[in-house]
């Protein structure tokens, strides 16, 4: 194995949080930092000629090579799990920039009491209304600790917007549930295309209080606190498993290479593919001394570190630290152990699919323009009498309408799948056709949980992460409950024919949710019920820590990106301001 | 190296467009009387490509409601495919143990890949493009909750649909059949006009709009 001379700092990946950590970092401070990313290499403007369905939303073009790594399921732990051997129910990016290149740029905050989830839920409804088999926790930190970090992660973006809650005072228009904002979005809201916006005007006859749905795809030209500018979105459409080809879209390409690109003390490896966090001892406190990958040759490679990043993809995160053997693996059975707890998806599904007579012009949009409302998220409603906890957002979003994808979603009169008849209707609902879709709070249960697949492997034969994953009773109850109001909505917007989402049976490794999973290395206030402390510093190892969703101790029903860049920039002030004068650990 | 194959098409079988592709170019052809077109196989033998022309176009019709599979060029698509990296499951988890009887949930656990699913599949479809279409289509009712027609279903519906540069959809038939405009750059000054009606820019591909050529996925590795 080649030996490296030591580093101030390695960052394990080269998406969203391990580029704005390396920018941080980078420019903030004198240290040398390597951003070590498996992928290949992309340039700020890398997205030229990529405008096709077939190469990049059906064969994944983005995604990491499948062939070579996978995850594997099981409904619970009394089953044997199996690869999931294409892509379905999420889709993990690779390549610089990673999964913030092919996203949609949705970009709500979390509602205030989802980091504080347990005790609110408690003092409100009492213990005894938690799922049995609950694992719900408080983040250790509260929203009013995070707001100005959401602000900074807003202005980084540029985020499109209407404010709803400034300081405390409400307004019209925008989502007036959500929690305090400093400030106004850095940009107005984008344009609403024909769906949306008679979704919007028919919800606001019915009572509710839809706003437009806040995007990183911005409404127009913007220049963000590191001077880097970007164009304003044309509603080409091609957002999601798209780069963007204007560079509209916020994507680590174009709003943190530009920056890194210009200290020195930053370098970027692509083509490394770290299989190992090394450190002294395996259990207790330990110190970690860098990291192994395999280079792009086929080389093994000791980076040797003073302080690690851990910032790779969700799921990698702690399928990392398993195969390092640096924490404890979580038990079910016992509730022991914390590495691999809290694995959440989101809830996500087209709660109503409605069919219109009039041509619906769905090709123009971006992955963000619509309009959505909150009234039946969180704990926004009253619960008390209702089968269920928490909730989601409703919302019609014009991402796109790309023609090997939705051509033959046809209304169910029509009961043939082929042929002259189902051509015939194919045809015609391609543009009549409307999805309002529901995206909704996935609880923290003890049986979903990750660990090391004991039969499949990798192709460098290390073990695959396996994922004990399924709904509950929680979940069903909640689509139960959202999907004929959602159905109400429809046929108010006037749709000729509504197909109501089928329900929530088993976890559907098939059909995709949404790219927002969540857990396995989870924040929390003491070591007991966490790997990593509110600072993201692994409790047992503090020249280590850990950024990403994979430290969320539930799924929030928002999509989690500037959250997740809020908590990398909380974190990078904690190791700029604290760490890096006294190495130990903060809390 | 297989024997050179070839998908020969009479020009009233595919309806009137005299379109075709060769190995990377699509094409415009000239109607010249009844001249038989010979397109060149990645994959298929003749037999099979005209087996597989046939199946799809009682899959996507050609109909009074306007052109299908065979104009589209869908079985020309279908062989790059199966020629190319996807054909030989270069996009999938191939480890095994295989659980070939997995709940739908799991996905596709087989071991078979696209090429060999058609190979096989196609062995109980002989002759059937000699079939009458009523006679196909009872023949595809047969086989209809198969994997291999549900394979083909899908490629039938992305060689109707996907850009030119993959062999289907010949001059952007399938696209103006359904309204929609392809890659195209900006909509920034229609998104929010044209409230309820039709809004239907002429189709563009993917090289009219780069003003390049650009690199199929089949043609890669």
């Amino acid at each position: 194995m080649k030996t490296l001379p030591t580093v101030d700092v390695v960052i394990v990946g080269g998406g969203w949080t391990g580029l704005l950590m390396a920018k941080e970092l980078g420019s903030r401070t004198a240290l040398s930092v390597v951003v070590l990313e498996r992928g290949g290499p992309r340039e700020t403007d890398h997205y030229g000629d990529d405008m096709d369905e077939l190469d990049y939303t059906i064969r994944f073009r983005m995604m990491q090579d499948i062939s070579q790594e996978t995850v594997t399921l099981r409904h619970d732990s009394n089953h044997r799990a199996l690869p999931l051997r294409q892509y379905g129910s999420f889709l993990p990016g690779s390549g610089i920039g990673g999964a913030g290149e092919h996203w949609s740029a949705v970009c709500p905050r979390f509602l205030p009491d989802c980091f504080e989830l347990l005790s609110r839920t408690t003092e409100k409804y009492g213990a005894a209304r938690l799922p049995e088999d609950h694992a719900i926790q408080d983040w250790g930190i509260s929203y009013d600790d995070l707001e100005p970090h959401y602000a900074r992660a807003d202005l980084l973006l540029g985020v499109s917007g209407k404010a709803g809650n400034i300081r405390g005072k409400q307004s019209e228009g925008g989502n007036i549930f959500e929690g305090w904002r400093s400030a106004e979005y850095p940009t107005p809201p984008t344009k609403i295309p024909y769906f949306s916006a008679v979704f919007g005007e028919t919800a606001k006859s019915l009572g509710y209080h839809p706003y437009p749905v806040p995007a990183a795809t911005t409404s127009r030209s913007y220049t963000n606190p590191d001077g880097v500018s970007r164009a304003g979105c044309t509603y080409c459409g091609f957002c999601e498993t798209f780069g963007c080809m204007i560079g509209a879209k916020a994507q680590p390409t174009n709003i943190l290479l530009p920056v890194i690109a210009k200290r020195k003390n930053v370098s970027i490896r692509t083509g490394a593919w770290v299989r190992r966090i090394v450190h002294d001892a395996p259990e207790g406190n330990s110190k970690a001394r860098g990291v192994a990958y395999i280079d792009g040759k086929g080389e093994e490679v000791f980076q040797a570190a003073e302080l690690i990043i851990l910032a790779s993809w969700t799921l990698n995160n702690t399928r990392l630290l398993l195969l390092s053997g640096i924490g404890e693996a979580y038990h079910p059975a016992t509730s022991e152990g914390t590495l691999g707890r809290n694995l959440t998806h989101q809830v996500v599904f087209s709660a109503a699919t409605a069919f219109f007579e009039k041509p619906l012009n769905r090709f123009m949009g971006s992955g963000a323009s619509g309009m959505m409302l909150s009234d039946l998220d969180g704990d926004v409603f009253d619960h008390g009498k209702l089968p269920f906890l928490r909730g989601g957002t409703l919302g019609a979003r014009t991402a796109r309408s790309l023609p090997i994808s939705d051509c033959g979603v046809v209304p169910k009169s029509v009961n043939t799948t082929w042929g002259s008849e189902w051509k015939k209707a194919a045809l015609h609902y391609y543009d009549r056709v409307g999805r309002i879709s529901f995206s909704g709070e996935h609880l923290a249960y003890k049986g979903n949980y990750m660990d090391l697949d004991p039969v499949y492997k990798d192709h460098f034969d290390d073990p695959l992460l396996r994922l004990t994953l399924d709904w509950r009773e929680n979940e069903r109850k909640m689509v139960e409950y959202v999907v004929p109001k959602a159905v109400e909505i429809a046929r108010e917007m006037g749709a000729k024919e509504v197909t109501p989402y089928s329900g929530l049976r088993r976890y559907d490794a098939t059909r995709y949710q949404s790219s927002h999973l969540q857990g396995g290395t989870i924040m929390g206030r003491s070591p007991e019920h966490s790997v990593v402390n509110p600072c993201l510093q692994h409790w047992q190892v503090p020249n280590l820590f850990v950024l990403g969703a994979s430290v969320f101790p539930q799924n929030a029903s928002a999509n989690p990106t500037p959250t997740i860049l809020a908590f990398t920039y909380r974190a990078a002030d904690a190791i700029v301001d604290r760490y890096l004068k006294n190495p130990a650990a903060l809390v | 190296m297989r024997r050179r194959e070839f998908l020969t098409l009479s020009t009233t079988s595919i309806g009137g467009a005299f379109v075709y592709s060769l190995d990377r170019e699509i094409s415009r052809l000239s109607p010249q009387g009844n001249q038989p077109i010979r397109i060149p196989l990645r994959f298929f033998s003749q037999a099979e490509a005209r087996i597989v022309a046939a199946a799809a176009s009682r899959i996507f019709p050609s109909d009074e409601m306007g052109p299908g599979a065979r104009e589209a060029g869908v079985a020309i698509y279908i062989d790059r495919q199966l020629a190319g990296p996807w054909g030989r499951d270069r996009y999938r988890y191939t480890h095994g143990p295989f659980e070939e009887k997995a709940p739908a949930e799991f996905g596709y656990q087989g071991k078979a890949t696209p090429r060999q699913i058609y190979r096989q599949g196609l062995q109980g479809l002989k002759r059937f493009d000699r079939l009458k279409d009523g006679e196909q289509d009872e023949k595809l009712k047969q086989i209809e909750a198969t994997l291999f027609f549900s394979l083909l279903r899908q490629n039938t519906i992305e060689g109707m649909f996907c850009d030119p540069m993959h062999g289907g959809n010949i001059d952007m038939v399938g696209w103006q059949l359904i309204g929609f405009p392809g890659p195209r750059m900006s909509n920034y000054d229609d998104v929010d006009q044209h409230y309820g009606e039709a809004f239907r820019p002429k189709p563009v591909s993917l090289r009219e709009v780069t003003g390049r050529k650009v690199r199929p996925g089949e043609d890669l590795e």
